[in-house]
Protein backbone atom coordinates (compact mmCIF):
# COMPACT_ATOMS: atom_id res chain seq x y z
CA UNK A 1 0.00 0.00 0.00
CA UNK A 2 2.68 2.36 0.79
CA UNK A 3 5.06 1.15 -1.57
CA UNK A 4 2.28 2.08 -4.43
CA UNK A 5 1.63 5.62 -2.42
CA UNK A 6 5.25 6.44 -2.84
CA UNK A 7 4.83 5.15 -6.43
CA UNK A 8 2.80 7.61 -7.49
CA UNK A 9 4.41 10.52 -6.00
CA UNK A 10 7.31 10.19 -7.59
CA UNK A 11 5.28 9.85 -10.80
CA UNK A 12 3.55 13.14 -9.87
CA UNK A 13 6.99 14.78 -9.08
CA UNK A 14 8.86 13.48 -12.31
CA UNK A 15 5.53 14.89 -14.35
CA UNK A 16 6.14 18.51 -12.61
CA UNK A 17 9.79 18.13 -13.66
CA UNK A 18 9.47 16.73 -16.85
CA UNK A 19 8.46 20.40 -18.71
CA UNK A 20 12.19 21.30 -17.07
CA UNK A 21 14.14 18.66 -18.92
CA UNK A 22 11.65 19.52 -22.05
CA UNK A 23 13.05 23.08 -22.00
CA UNK A 24 16.18 21.86 -23.21
CA UNK A 25 15.01 19.61 -25.70
CA UNK A 26 13.10 21.86 -27.73
CA UNK A 27 14.63 24.92 -27.15
CA UNK A 28 14.66 25.66 -31.20
CA UNK A 29 10.88 24.46 -31.87
CA UNK A 30 9.66 26.84 -29.13
CA UNK A 31 11.37 29.59 -30.88
CA UNK A 32 10.22 29.33 -33.98
CA UNK A 33 6.86 29.00 -32.26
CA UNK A 34 7.01 32.22 -30.94
CA UNK A 35 7.97 33.60 -34.06
CA UNK A 36 4.12 32.97 -35.10
CA UNK A 37 1.57 35.68 -34.47
CA UNK A 38 -0.96 33.97 -32.52
CA UNK A 39 -4.47 35.01 -32.44
CA UNK A 40 -5.08 35.87 -28.85
CA UNK A 41 -7.11 33.33 -26.61
CA UNK A 42 -10.84 33.91 -26.59
CA UNK A 43 -11.63 31.92 -23.27
CA UNK A 44 -15.17 33.97 -23.41
CA UNK A 45 -15.73 32.70 -26.57
CA UNK A 46 -14.22 28.90 -26.28
CA UNK A 47 -16.36 28.61 -22.44
CA UNK A 48 -19.99 29.83 -24.30
CA UNK A 49 -19.33 27.87 -27.18
CA UNK A 50 -18.67 24.78 -25.53
CA UNK A 51 -21.56 25.33 -22.92
CA UNK A 52 -23.89 26.58 -25.24
CA UNK A 53 -26.20 24.87 -27.94
CA UNK A 54 -24.56 24.49 -31.21
CA UNK A 55 -25.86 23.03 -35.10
CA UNK A 56 -23.28 20.17 -34.97
CA UNK A 57 -21.63 17.82 -32.96
CA UNK A 58 -18.22 18.19 -31.94
CA UNK A 59 -15.56 15.44 -32.22
CA UNK A 60 -12.70 14.55 -30.76
CA UNK A 61 -9.80 15.78 -32.09
CA UNK A 62 -10.83 18.03 -34.54
CA UNK A 63 -12.04 21.98 -34.70
CA UNK A 64 -13.67 22.07 -37.82
CA UNK A 65 -15.29 18.67 -38.65
CA UNK A 66 -18.75 18.20 -37.31
CA UNK A 67 -21.48 15.75 -37.00
CA UNK A 68 -24.04 17.21 -39.31
CA UNK A 69 -27.26 17.43 -37.89
CA UNK A 70 -30.60 18.56 -39.43
CA UNK A 71 -31.62 22.49 -39.39
CA UNK A 72 -35.45 23.29 -39.71
CA UNK A 73 -36.12 26.46 -40.04
CA UNK A 74 -39.13 29.39 -41.41
CA UNK A 75 -37.67 31.62 -43.40
CA UNK A 76 -39.23 34.79 -44.23
CA UNK A 77 -41.51 33.52 -46.67
CA UNK A 78 -43.42 30.94 -44.76
CA UNK A 79 -42.31 28.31 -45.57
CA UNK A 80 -39.94 25.68 -43.82
CA UNK A 81 -36.68 24.56 -44.86
CA UNK A 82 -34.84 21.65 -44.20
CA UNK A 83 -31.36 21.51 -45.03
CA UNK A 84 -27.97 19.87 -43.30
CA UNK A 85 -26.20 21.88 -40.55
CA UNK A 86 -23.22 21.00 -42.75
CA UNK A 87 -23.84 23.81 -45.15
CA UNK A 88 -24.08 26.52 -42.76
CA UNK A 89 -20.64 25.33 -41.05
CA UNK A 90 -17.41 27.20 -41.38
CA UNK A 91 -19.08 30.40 -41.86
CA UNK A 92 -20.53 28.82 -45.86
CA UNK A 93 -23.71 30.34 -46.78
CA UNK A 94 -26.44 28.68 -47.86
CA UNK A 95 -29.68 28.93 -50.49
CA UNK A 96 -32.44 27.39 -50.21
CA UNK A 97 -35.44 28.03 -52.18
CA UNK A 98 -34.65 31.25 -52.99
CA UNK A 99 -34.04 32.37 -49.24
CA UNK A 100 -30.05 32.66 -48.30
CA UNK A 101 -28.84 31.38 -45.09
CA UNK A 102 -25.53 31.54 -42.25
CA UNK A 103 -24.93 31.35 -39.16
CA UNK A 104 -24.65 34.60 -37.52
CA UNK A 105 -21.54 36.52 -37.52
CA UNK A 106 -19.27 36.88 -34.33
CA UNK A 107 -19.93 41.09 -33.90
CA UNK A 108 -23.82 40.64 -34.90
CA UNK A 109 -26.70 39.87 -32.43
CA UNK A 110 -27.31 36.50 -33.48
CA UNK A 111 -23.74 34.82 -32.85
CA UNK A 112 -23.86 31.24 -34.04
CA UNK A 113 -27.35 31.59 -34.43
CA UNK A 114 -28.86 30.53 -37.68
CA UNK A 115 -29.75 33.81 -39.60
CA UNK A 116 -31.79 34.74 -42.84
CA UNK A 117 -29.47 36.85 -44.62
CA UNK A 118 -31.79 39.57 -46.59
CA UNK A 119 -30.81 41.66 -49.81
CA UNK A 120 -28.57 44.40 -48.06
CA UNK A 121 -27.07 42.03 -46.06
CA UNK A 122 -28.65 42.31 -42.55
CA UNK A 123 -29.05 39.29 -40.14
CA UNK A 124 -32.70 37.89 -39.56
CA UNK A 125 -33.22 35.53 -36.97
CA UNK A 126 -35.73 32.77 -38.11
CA UNK A 127 -38.11 31.01 -36.53
CA UNK A 128 -36.04 28.12 -35.26
CA UNK A 129 -36.50 24.46 -34.96
CA UNK A 130 -33.89 22.58 -35.72
CA UNK A 131 -32.34 19.91 -33.99
CA UNK A 132 -29.45 20.89 -32.15
CA UNK A 133 -27.04 18.68 -30.29
CA UNK A 134 -29.40 19.59 -27.22
CA UNK A 135 -32.65 18.32 -28.89
CA UNK A 136 -30.52 15.49 -30.17
CA UNK A 137 -28.92 14.82 -26.87
CA UNK A 138 -32.48 14.69 -25.40
CA UNK A 139 -33.35 12.11 -27.87
CA UNK A 140 -30.56 9.77 -27.42
CA UNK A 141 -31.65 10.15 -23.48
CA UNK A 142 -35.28 9.47 -23.95
CA UNK A 143 -33.95 6.09 -26.22
CA UNK A 144 -31.32 5.37 -23.64
CA UNK A 145 -34.24 5.79 -20.54
CA UNK A 146 -37.21 3.64 -22.62
CA UNK A 147 -34.84 0.68 -23.41
CA UNK A 148 -33.65 0.80 -19.62
CA UNK A 149 -37.63 0.76 -18.46
CA UNK A 150 -38.75 -1.27 -20.79
CA UNK A 151 -35.83 -3.99 -20.06
CA UNK A 152 -36.49 -3.68 -16.75
CA UNK A 153 -40.28 -4.07 -17.38
CA UNK A 154 -39.35 -7.48 -19.38
CA UNK A 155 -37.30 -8.74 -16.49
CA UNK A 156 -40.53 -8.55 -14.08
CA UNK A 157 -42.76 -10.53 -16.86
CA UNK A 158 -40.19 -13.22 -17.53
CA UNK A 159 -38.31 -13.38 -13.94
CA UNK A 160 -41.28 -13.13 -11.29
CA UNK A 161 -39.83 -12.27 -8.07
CA UNK A 162 -35.90 -12.64 -9.21
CA UNK A 163 -34.21 -9.30 -8.80
CA UNK A 164 -32.21 -8.11 -11.93
CA UNK A 165 -28.52 -8.16 -11.41
CA UNK A 166 -26.03 -6.07 -12.57
CA UNK A 167 -26.35 -2.96 -14.82
CA UNK A 168 -30.08 -3.31 -15.09
CA UNK A 169 -29.62 -4.02 -10.80
CA UNK A 170 -28.28 -0.58 -10.33
CA UNK A 171 -31.02 0.90 -12.75
CA UNK A 172 -33.75 -0.76 -10.59
CA UNK A 173 -31.96 0.09 -7.35
CA UNK A 174 -31.64 4.09 -8.60
CA UNK A 175 -35.60 4.01 -9.48
CA UNK A 176 -36.77 2.00 -5.78
CA UNK A 177 -34.38 4.84 -4.27
CA UNK A 178 -36.44 7.83 -5.61
CA UNK A 179 -39.67 5.65 -5.43
CA UNK A 180 -39.60 4.43 -1.80
CA UNK A 181 -37.20 6.92 -0.26
CA UNK A 182 -38.93 10.20 -2.07
CA UNK A 183 -41.68 9.55 -3.39
CA UNK A 184 -43.92 6.91 -1.15
CA UNK A 185 -42.75 8.64 2.28
CA UNK A 186 -43.78 12.66 0.72
CA UNK A 187 -46.74 11.19 -1.04
CA UNK A 188 -47.66 8.49 0.87
CA UNK A 189 -51.15 7.11 -0.75
CA UNK A 190 -51.23 9.63 -3.86
CA UNK A 191 -47.64 8.77 -4.59
CA UNK A 192 -49.05 6.29 -7.77
CA UNK A 193 -51.00 8.94 -9.15
CA UNK A 194 -47.78 11.67 -9.42
CA UNK A 195 -44.74 8.74 -9.11
CA UNK A 196 -44.47 8.32 -12.84
CA UNK A 197 -44.24 11.70 -13.51
CA UNK A 198 -41.67 12.26 -10.87
CA UNK A 199 -39.93 9.07 -11.21
CA UNK A 200 -39.96 10.23 -15.43
CA UNK A 201 -37.81 13.53 -14.11
CA UNK A 202 -35.84 11.93 -12.17
CA UNK A 203 -34.35 9.42 -14.69
CA UNK A 204 -34.12 12.31 -17.51
CA UNK A 205 -32.55 14.41 -15.38
CA UNK A 206 -29.79 12.18 -13.85
CA UNK A 207 -29.29 10.52 -17.21
CA UNK A 208 -28.98 13.85 -19.01
CA UNK A 209 -26.71 14.72 -16.85
CA UNK A 210 -24.09 11.71 -16.74
CA UNK A 211 -24.43 12.02 -20.60
CA UNK A 212 -23.34 15.55 -20.25
CA UNK A 213 -19.85 14.27 -18.35
CA UNK A 214 -18.88 11.87 -21.30
CA UNK A 215 -16.51 14.26 -23.10
CA UNK A 216 -17.21 12.35 -26.66
CA UNK A 217 -20.13 12.06 -29.36
CA UNK A 218 -23.68 10.78 -27.49
CA UNK A 219 -22.48 12.93 -24.46
CA UNK A 220 -20.98 16.03 -24.12
CA UNK A 221 -23.71 18.52 -24.63
CA UNK A 222 -24.78 20.88 -21.72
CA UNK A 223 -28.43 19.97 -21.67
CA UNK A 224 -29.46 20.18 -18.12
CA UNK A 225 -26.83 23.55 -17.57
CA UNK A 226 -29.55 24.87 -20.49
CA UNK A 227 -32.25 27.31 -19.43
CA UNK A 228 -34.53 26.11 -22.01
CA UNK A 229 -34.68 22.80 -20.46
CA UNK A 230 -35.00 23.19 -17.11
CA UNK A 231 -37.57 26.09 -17.59
CA UNK A 232 -39.40 22.80 -19.56
CA UNK A 233 -38.78 20.85 -16.54
CA UNK A 234 -40.28 23.59 -14.34
CA UNK A 235 -43.20 24.29 -15.96
CA UNK A 236 -44.63 20.42 -15.88
CA UNK A 237 -43.46 20.52 -12.02
CA UNK A 238 -45.99 23.78 -12.20
CA UNK A 239 -48.36 22.28 -14.26
CA UNK A 240 -48.55 19.12 -11.93
CA UNK A 241 -48.19 21.14 -8.71
CA UNK A 242 -51.46 23.53 -9.77
CA UNK A 243 -53.82 21.04 -12.39
CA UNK A 244 -54.16 18.51 -9.15
CA UNK A 245 -54.66 21.02 -6.58
CA UNK A 246 -57.03 20.20 -3.71
CA UNK A 247 -59.62 22.80 -2.82
CA UNK A 248 -57.70 23.35 0.49
CA UNK A 249 -54.68 24.68 -1.56
CA UNK A 250 -56.68 27.31 -3.45
CA UNK A 251 -58.15 28.33 -0.22
CA UNK A 252 -55.05 28.66 1.03
CA UNK A 253 -53.81 31.08 -1.77
CA UNK A 254 -56.81 32.99 -2.36
CA UNK A 255 -58.23 33.22 1.46
CA UNK A 256 -55.51 31.85 3.93
CA UNK A 257 -55.76 31.47 7.74
CA UNK A 258 -54.55 35.21 8.75
CA UNK A 259 -55.83 37.69 10.52
CA UNK A 260 -58.22 39.75 8.41
CA UNK A 261 -56.23 42.74 7.70
CA UNK A 262 -54.01 41.16 6.02
CA UNK A 263 -55.82 39.66 3.29
CA UNK A 264 -58.73 42.65 3.31
CA UNK A 265 -58.52 45.35 2.44
CA UNK A 266 -55.17 45.09 0.75
CA UNK A 267 -54.81 41.53 -0.49
CA UNK A 268 -51.61 40.93 0.68
CA UNK A 269 -51.24 37.31 1.38
CA UNK A 270 -52.83 36.84 -1.65
CA UNK A 271 -50.25 38.65 -3.61
CA UNK A 272 -47.67 36.97 -1.67
CA UNK A 273 -48.94 33.47 -1.83
CA UNK A 274 -49.66 34.04 -5.52
CA UNK A 275 -45.91 34.97 -6.72
CA UNK A 276 -45.11 31.96 -4.59
CA UNK A 277 -46.93 29.84 -7.24
CA UNK A 278 -44.17 30.98 -9.21
CA UNK A 279 -40.93 31.64 -7.26
CA UNK A 280 -41.07 27.64 -6.90
CA UNK A 281 -40.70 26.40 -10.37
CA UNK A 282 -38.57 29.62 -10.83
CA UNK A 283 -36.27 28.18 -8.18
CA UNK A 284 -36.37 25.02 -9.85
CA UNK A 285 -35.40 26.16 -13.37
CA UNK A 286 -32.80 28.19 -11.78
CA UNK A 287 -31.55 25.90 -9.51
CA UNK A 288 -30.22 23.10 -11.65
CA UNK A 289 -29.54 25.36 -14.41
CA UNK A 290 -26.82 27.10 -12.13
CA UNK A 291 -25.52 23.80 -10.75
CA UNK A 292 -24.99 21.85 -14.08
CA UNK A 293 -23.95 25.24 -15.77
CA UNK A 294 -21.31 25.78 -13.60
CA UNK A 295 -19.83 22.27 -13.30
CA UNK A 296 -19.04 21.56 -17.10
CA UNK A 297 -17.96 25.69 -16.73
CA UNK A 298 -15.17 25.00 -13.31
CA UNK A 299 -14.15 21.82 -16.20
CA UNK A 300 -13.73 24.25 -19.21
CA UNK A 301 -12.00 26.79 -17.07
CA UNK A 302 -9.45 24.48 -15.46
CA UNK A 303 -8.72 22.99 -19.11
CA UNK A 304 -8.76 26.51 -20.29
CA UNK A 305 -5.82 27.48 -17.93
CA UNK A 306 -2.88 25.34 -19.72
CA UNK A 307 -4.31 27.73 -22.56
CA UNK A 308 -4.17 30.73 -20.81
CA UNK A 309 -0.51 30.08 -19.29
CA UNK A 310 0.57 28.74 -22.78
CA UNK A 311 2.10 31.81 -23.50
CA UNK A 312 4.38 31.95 -20.48
CA UNK A 313 6.66 29.05 -21.73
CA UNK A 314 7.03 25.47 -21.50
CA UNK A 315 7.71 25.01 -17.84
CA UNK A 316 4.69 27.05 -16.60
CA UNK A 317 2.10 24.97 -19.65
CA UNK A 318 3.34 21.12 -18.11
CA UNK A 319 2.85 22.34 -14.10
CA UNK A 320 -0.46 23.92 -15.15
CA UNK A 321 -1.21 20.95 -17.08
CA UNK A 322 -0.79 18.53 -14.57
CA UNK A 323 -2.60 20.67 -11.56
CA UNK A 324 -5.32 21.50 -13.97
CA UNK A 325 -6.04 17.96 -15.29
CA UNK A 326 -5.33 16.61 -11.33
CA UNK A 327 -8.34 19.70 -10.67
CA UNK A 328 -10.35 18.71 -13.35
CA UNK A 329 -10.51 15.37 -12.90
CA UNK A 330 -11.58 16.10 -9.59
CA UNK A 331 -14.28 18.54 -10.98
CA UNK A 332 -15.33 15.69 -13.04
CA UNK A 333 -15.94 13.04 -10.03
CA UNK A 334 -17.75 15.78 -7.99
CA UNK A 335 -19.75 16.65 -10.76
CA UNK A 336 -20.60 12.71 -11.14
CA UNK A 337 -22.09 13.30 -7.04
CA UNK A 338 -23.88 16.60 -8.20
CA UNK A 339 -25.35 14.98 -11.25
CA UNK A 340 -27.02 12.45 -8.95
CA UNK A 341 -27.85 15.04 -6.48
CA UNK A 342 -29.26 17.76 -8.74
CA UNK A 343 -31.50 15.41 -10.28
CA UNK A 344 -32.42 14.05 -6.52
CA UNK A 345 -32.91 17.41 -5.51
CA UNK A 346 -35.29 18.52 -8.50
CA UNK A 347 -37.20 15.36 -7.76
CA UNK A 348 -37.85 15.68 -4.35
CA UNK A 349 -38.51 18.97 -4.08
CA UNK A 350 -41.15 18.46 -6.81
CA UNK A 351 -42.50 15.74 -4.84
CA UNK A 352 -43.09 18.03 -1.91
CA UNK A 353 -44.58 21.16 -4.06
CA UNK A 354 -47.00 18.90 -5.73
CA UNK A 355 -48.06 17.35 -2.30
CA UNK A 356 -48.06 20.75 -0.64
CA UNK A 357 -50.79 20.95 -3.38
CA UNK A 358 -52.44 17.80 -2.23
CA UNK A 359 -53.13 18.68 1.34
CA UNK A 360 -56.78 18.32 2.64
CA UNK A 361 -58.14 19.58 5.78
CA UNK A 362 -57.04 21.20 8.75
CA UNK A 363 -56.27 17.87 10.26
CA UNK A 364 -52.98 17.01 7.77
CA UNK A 365 -52.15 20.01 7.10
CA UNK A 366 -49.58 21.02 10.25
CA UNK A 367 -47.79 17.86 10.22
CA UNK A 368 -47.44 18.00 6.44
CA UNK A 369 -46.31 21.31 6.56
CA UNK A 370 -43.53 20.51 8.37
CA UNK A 371 -42.71 17.47 6.43
CA UNK A 372 -42.60 19.60 2.93
CA UNK A 373 -40.12 22.20 5.60
CA UNK A 374 -38.14 19.40 6.78
CA UNK A 375 -37.79 18.37 3.49
CA UNK A 376 -36.67 22.11 1.87
CA UNK A 377 -34.03 22.69 4.38
CA UNK A 378 -32.37 19.20 4.01
CA UNK A 379 -32.14 20.58 -0.13
CA UNK A 380 -30.51 23.66 1.35
CA UNK A 381 -27.03 22.82 1.54
CA UNK A 382 -27.18 20.39 -1.20
CA UNK A 383 -27.99 22.88 -3.73
CA UNK A 384 -25.39 25.58 -2.80
CA UNK A 385 -23.03 22.48 -4.46
CA UNK B 1 -26.58 36.69 -22.48
CA UNK B 2 -27.28 33.69 -24.83
CA UNK B 3 -27.31 31.32 -22.02
CA UNK B 4 -29.59 32.57 -19.73
CA UNK B 5 -32.71 33.29 -22.59
CA UNK B 6 -34.28 30.40 -23.41
CA UNK B 7 -33.98 29.27 -27.37
CA UNK B 8 -37.83 28.89 -28.36
CA UNK B 9 -37.04 26.08 -30.15
CA UNK B 10 -35.00 24.27 -27.79
CA UNK B 11 -38.14 24.88 -25.30
CA UNK B 12 -40.68 23.46 -28.08
CA UNK B 13 -38.66 20.40 -28.94
CA UNK B 14 -38.16 19.73 -24.83
CA UNK B 15 -41.87 20.31 -24.08
CA UNK B 16 -42.70 17.94 -26.98
CA UNK B 17 -39.96 15.34 -26.03
CA UNK B 18 -40.43 14.96 -22.39
CA UNK B 19 -44.10 15.02 -23.06
CA UNK B 20 -43.80 11.89 -25.77
CA UNK B 21 -41.37 10.21 -23.07
CA UNK B 22 -43.42 10.86 -19.81
CA UNK B 23 -47.00 9.49 -21.78
CA UNK B 24 -45.05 6.34 -22.94
CA UNK B 25 -43.31 5.62 -19.50
CA UNK B 26 -46.31 6.88 -17.74
CA UNK B 27 -48.22 4.41 -19.74
CA UNK B 28 -46.15 1.57 -20.29
CA UNK B 29 -43.23 1.52 -17.97
CA UNK B 30 -43.92 2.83 -14.46
CA UNK B 31 -46.73 1.16 -13.40
CA UNK B 32 -45.36 -1.92 -14.73
CA UNK B 33 -42.14 -1.63 -12.71
CA UNK B 34 -43.29 -0.08 -9.68
CA UNK B 35 -46.13 -2.66 -9.76
CA UNK B 36 -43.08 -5.19 -9.46
CA UNK B 37 -40.99 -3.83 -7.33
CA UNK B 38 -43.92 -3.33 -5.08
CA UNK B 39 -45.37 -7.01 -5.54
CA UNK B 40 -41.86 -7.96 -5.03
CA UNK B 41 -41.30 -6.05 -2.08
CA UNK B 42 -44.76 -7.84 -0.27
CA UNK B 43 -43.27 -10.87 -1.77
CA UNK B 44 -40.28 -10.85 0.43
CA UNK B 45 -42.01 -9.29 3.37
CA UNK B 46 -44.27 -12.61 3.57
CA UNK B 47 -41.33 -14.50 3.38
CA UNK B 48 -39.83 -12.96 5.90
CA UNK B 49 -42.71 -13.20 7.78
CA UNK B 50 -43.05 -16.77 7.26
CA UNK B 51 -39.78 -17.51 8.06
CA UNK B 52 -40.21 -15.79 11.53
CA UNK B 53 -43.33 -17.72 11.85
CA UNK B 54 -41.38 -21.16 11.37
CA UNK B 55 -38.82 -19.73 13.79
CA UNK B 56 -40.97 -19.52 16.19
CA UNK B 57 -42.57 -22.52 15.62
CA UNK B 58 -39.51 -24.52 15.62
CA UNK B 59 -38.68 -22.29 19.03
CA UNK B 60 -41.40 -23.49 20.39
CA UNK B 61 -41.30 -27.06 18.77
CA UNK B 62 -37.65 -27.01 20.46
CA UNK B 63 -38.86 -26.14 24.20
CA UNK B 64 -41.95 -28.84 23.61
CA UNK B 65 -39.48 -31.62 22.83
CA UNK B 66 -37.01 -30.29 25.85
CA UNK B 67 -40.00 -30.88 27.76
CA UNK B 68 -40.88 -34.39 26.92
CA UNK B 69 -37.19 -35.31 27.08
CA UNK B 70 -37.27 -33.66 30.35
CA UNK B 71 -40.48 -35.67 31.62
CA UNK B 72 -39.03 -38.86 30.20
CA UNK B 73 -35.94 -38.75 32.01
CA UNK B 74 -37.78 -37.78 35.47
CA UNK B 75 -40.00 -40.66 34.61
CA UNK B 76 -37.14 -42.75 34.09
CA UNK B 77 -35.55 -41.89 37.35
CA UNK B 78 -39.09 -42.44 39.19
CA UNK B 79 -39.17 -45.95 37.51
CA UNK B 80 -35.44 -46.46 38.66
CA UNK B 81 -36.11 -45.73 42.37
CA UNK B 82 -39.64 -47.80 42.17
CA UNK B 83 -37.11 -50.99 40.73
CA UNK B 84 -34.89 -50.08 43.23
CA UNK B 85 -37.27 -50.21 46.22
CA UNK B 86 -38.91 -53.34 44.63
CA UNK B 87 -35.81 -54.58 44.21
CA UNK B 88 -34.53 -54.08 48.15
CA UNK B 89 -38.54 -54.95 49.24
CA UNK B 90 -38.10 -58.36 47.48
CA UNK B 91 -35.20 -59.14 48.91
CA UNK B 92 -35.46 -58.21 52.34
CA UNK B 93 -39.21 -60.07 52.27
CA UNK B 94 -37.18 -63.34 50.37
CA UNK B 95 -34.88 -62.96 53.39
CA UNK B 96 -37.31 -62.80 55.70
CA UNK B 97 -39.13 -66.05 54.03
CA UNK B 98 -35.75 -67.83 54.47
CA UNK B 99 -35.26 -67.03 57.92
CA UNK B 100 -38.72 -68.37 58.39
CA UNK B 101 -38.32 -71.55 56.32
CA UNK B 102 -34.43 -71.88 58.15
CA UNK B 103 -35.37 -71.58 61.82
CA UNK B 104 -38.63 -74.20 61.25
CA UNK B 105 -36.93 -76.49 59.75
CA UNK B 106 -34.18 -76.14 62.74
CA UNK B 107 -37.03 -76.00 65.16
CA UNK B 108 -38.15 -79.33 63.16
CA UNK B 109 -34.33 -80.88 62.94
CA UNK B 110 -34.14 -80.00 66.70
CA UNK B 111 -37.30 -81.88 67.75
CA UNK B 112 -36.24 -84.72 65.74
CA UNK B 113 -33.23 -84.91 67.14
CA UNK B 114 -34.42 -84.48 71.00
CA UNK B 115 -36.55 -87.50 70.16
CA UNK B 116 -33.73 -89.37 68.14
CA UNK B 117 -32.11 -88.88 71.83
CA UNK B 118 -34.87 -89.68 73.70
CA UNK B 119 -35.47 -92.74 72.20
CA UNK B 120 -31.87 -93.20 71.94
CA UNK B 121 -32.32 -92.63 75.89
CA UNK B 122 -35.13 -94.91 76.51
CA UNK B 123 -33.53 -97.46 73.93
CA UNK B 124 -30.28 -97.27 75.94
CA UNK B 125 -31.82 -97.34 79.35
CA UNK B 126 -33.97 -100.06 78.16
CA UNK B 127 -30.33 -102.09 77.05
CA UNK B 128 -29.34 -100.76 80.13
CA UNK B 129 -32.07 -102.31 82.43
CA UNK B 130 -31.82 -105.65 80.29
CA UNK B 131 -27.95 -106.08 81.00
CA UNK B 132 -28.70 -105.19 84.63
CA UNK B 133 -31.46 -107.24 85.14
CA UNK B 134 -28.76 -110.07 83.14
CA UNK B 135 -26.05 -109.12 85.23
CA UNK B 136 -28.35 -109.13 88.44
CA UNK B 137 -29.49 -112.33 87.33
CA UNK B 138 -26.61 -113.87 86.89
CA UNK B 139 -25.16 -111.84 90.36
CA UNK B 140 -28.54 -113.38 91.84
CA UNK B 141 -28.27 -116.53 90.81
CA UNK B 142 -24.63 -116.85 91.82
CA UNK B 143 -25.68 -115.49 94.90
CA UNK B 144 -28.20 -117.34 95.61
CA UNK B 145 -27.29 -120.80 94.98
CA UNK B 146 -27.80 -121.48 99.21
CA UNK B 147 -30.48 -121.42 101.19
CA UNK B 148 -29.05 -118.56 103.58
CA UNK B 149 -28.15 -116.53 101.07
CA UNK B 150 -31.33 -116.37 99.45
CA UNK B 151 -32.86 -115.37 103.23
CA UNK B 152 -30.94 -112.61 103.75
CA UNK B 153 -31.66 -111.26 100.56
CA UNK B 154 -35.02 -111.70 101.35
CA UNK B 155 -34.39 -110.01 104.50
CA UNK B 156 -32.68 -107.35 102.94
CA UNK B 157 -35.25 -106.69 100.11
CA UNK B 158 -37.33 -106.61 103.50
CA UNK B 159 -35.89 -104.29 105.65
CA UNK B 160 -35.29 -101.92 102.54
CA UNK B 161 -38.78 -101.83 101.63
CA UNK B 162 -39.91 -101.47 105.37
CA UNK B 163 -37.30 -98.46 105.27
Amino acid sequence: MHRQLYKYIVVLVACLFAPVFAVYGSEPTSEAHTGEAEKPLDVKEILFDHLGDGYGWEVPFNHHKRIPLPIIVKGSDGKIHVFSSGRVTGGKEYVDGGLTFRLGKNDGNYRNKLVEVDESGNEIRVADFSVTKNVCAIFITMLIIMALCFRLKNWYKHNGYKVPRRGLGAFEALIEFVYNGVIRSTLKEKSDKFAPYLLTVFMFIFVLNIMGLIVVFPGGANVTGNVAVTLVLAIFTFFFTNFFGTKHYWKEIFWPDVPLWLKFPIPIMQVIEFFGMFTKPAALTVRLFANMMGGHMIVLVLTLLIFIFASFGPLVIGATSVVSIAFSVFMLLVDVLVSFIQAYVFTMLSTIFIALAQEGGHGEKHEKKEDGMGGAKEAAPVSTL
Amino acid sequence: MELFSPDSGLVIWMFVSFGILFIILAKFAWPAIMKGMTERANFIDKGVEYAQEAKTQLDGAREEAKGIIEEARRQQADILRDADKMKTHIVEEARVAAQNEASKVMDQAKESIMQAQKEAEKNLRNEVSEFALEIAQKVVRNQLSDENSQKQLVETLMSDMEK
